[in-house]
């Protein structure tokens, strides 16, 4: 790790005062990524801003009928928390499925949407790595990509974002607020990440001088059709294969609205409007969620190791998509697929 | 070397509080130390043990302020003012605590190098109240690796402290 200079935000005007002086700054919360990527030479912050004691750490409710959640609420304190786990379960499940406890006891929300898209070839200081080293090249294109991206990939990066979080918050559509220099503002959550493109270096659309503050959730939670599926090499702490959240509205045999985010599959939770739209108005069948599944895989494209992820993406589509229309959603502990 | 490394090549000291099993410390710190580095090294609890220093093992798990987090990830500076416990103190009047009497009646290790992770893992979960099935406790606990593959014993040994708690 690098010797890098170390200061305390006192409140969020500070902390963007700071990071305005300091552009080779990174901002601290809970560090599980950060720290990890520091020790492997990948990460290297001239200075790290100490945001974690900023009273951003609330869950309200919002004039709207939503959710705000403070971009330091701990993933742990989340996935428990009454209102989340009442009106939002799918993003309760989705962070039980994600890490383990120790690192959710560490890792804020903010911090959850900021940790680096990535592959094994990021973090492998000696091989090249577009994201890592601009136009150094990719390592895993041709090389070992087993856990790697089949949507939405360019010719620099097939690198995956790997939160399980930010997968439930793109099925329901949050908001992400943020404080710059120049003043606050939100992010709708389909905009947050980016596609690698010719400019992997850039995971997010967040400046670097703007710090998050909280995510909103509309209110629509869907609260009783819903799964978090995640498929993986081993039952627990493991990142996804492929994973998708559903949220369903249904009205006798008819589905009247229809989300789903996968995630695994690409640099950002990816989804696929025009999937969502053919469920719409059709029987939650089989039939319907094969081909929403078809539909979403159909410009996939493998790189070898993990060709066989498009077949398993399809499955997991319907195999979730029939979970939530049964209001059977998968329990995170007990990991029988059903 | 980058511009960035060269720019902070002088080391800015800082200073921290820490209480640790109930004893307060003022120390001065190189902020890229590790609680993990910290407790071993300047204060000589060695009960916390390094296994992969990357998060992925939970051998250095300890409760920061009652929760369980993994030390190797968490910098020391970003720990001013918190209450640390580790393995050596869970043991209170020279009564070991519930778990680490249910780890021996269970011979719930083997080489015993991720026994004081899981000791402080599973206190931490018992703390927590979330887990009351053995499904819900291997999931709670998973990251807690066992190379020796004691988990069933483990997963018994905290049933019988819980059961106790």
């Amino acid at each position: 790790m690098i010797n890098f200079q170390y200061s305390r935000a006192n409140d969020i005007a500070d902390a963007v005062r700071q990071m305005a002086a300091s552009p080779s700054a990174r901002f601290i919360a809970g560090g599980t990524n950060l720290v990890d990527l520091m020790k492997m030479n990948v990460e290297r912050p001239a200075k790290l801003i100490d945001v974690s004691k900023l009273r951003l750490d609330k869950v309200e409710e919002t004039a709207s009928g939503g959710l705000r959640i403070g971009a330091l609420v701990r993933n742990s304190d989340l996935a428990y928390h009454p209102l989340v786990k009442r009106r939002y379960p799918v993003l309760s499940s989705s962070l039980l499925a994600g890490a383990s406890q120790q690192l959710r006891n560490m890792a804020s929300v903010g911090g959850n949407l900021m940790q680096r898209t990535r592959c094994a070839y990021f973090y492998d200081v000696v091989t090249p790595c577009n994201k890592r080293e601009p136009r150094s090249g990719c390592g895993a294109i041709t090389g070992h990509n087993r856990m790697n991206a089949i949507l939405g990939t360019s010719d620099a990066c097939i690198a995956v974002h790997p939160s399980d979080m930010c997968v439930a918050l793109a099925m329901l559509e949050a908001s992400v607020h943020v404080t710059g220099p120049h003043g606050e503002r939100a992010i709708a959550f389909a905009d947050f990440h980016r596609l690698p493109g010719d400019t992997p270096q850039r995971d997010t659309n967040l400046e670097a001088d703007e710090l998050i503050t909280s995510v909103e959730l509309p209110p629509r939670g869907f609260e009783t059709n819903y799964t978090y599926l995640k498929i993986r090499d081993r039952l627990s702490y493991a990142f996804a294969l492929v994973s998708v959240a559903v949220g369903l509205e249904l009205d006798g045999n008819t589905v009247m609205e229809a989300r789903f985010a996968i995630g695994g599959v690409a640099h950002k939770p990816w989804r696929n409007a025009q999937a969502e739209a053919q469920l719409r108005g059709q029987p939650p069948s089989e039939a319907t969620f094969t081909r929403a599944g078809d539909l979403v895989l159909r410009d996939a494209k493998g790189f070898g190791h993990n060709t066989f992820k498009i077949d398993l993406a399809r499955r997991t589509i319907v195999r979730a998509l029939s979970q939530a229309a049964r209001a059977t959603p998968q329990s995170q502990s007990n990991k029988k697929i059903m | 070397m980058t511009e960035a490394n060269a720019a902070s090549s002088t080391v800015t000291l800082v200073s921290v509080t820490l209480t640790v099993n109930g004893t307060r410390h003022a120390l001065t710190l190189d902020p890229r130390s590790s609680l993990l580095d910290v407790l071993r090294d300047r204060l000589d609890l060695t009960g916390t043990k390094k296994g992969c220093d990357h998060g992925q093992c939970g051998a250095c798990t300890v409760l920061i302020d009652g929760r369980r987090i993994v030390s190797c990830l968490t910098l020391a500076v970003l720990t001013d003012g918190a209450s640390v416990t580790t393995v050596e103190g869970l043991a209170k009047d020279g009564t070991l605590h519930p778990l680490q009497q249910a780890f021996i009646d269970h011979d719930a290790f083997q080489c015993g190098y991720c026994t004081p992770g899981q000791l402080c893992s599973a206190a931490g979960l018992i703390a927590e109240g979330m887990a009351k099935t053995p499904d819900e406790i291997r999931e709670l606990m998973s990251g807690n690796i066992c190379r020796c593959g004691a988990y069933p014993n483990i997963v018994a040994a905290i049933q019988q402290a819980m059961r106790q708690s």
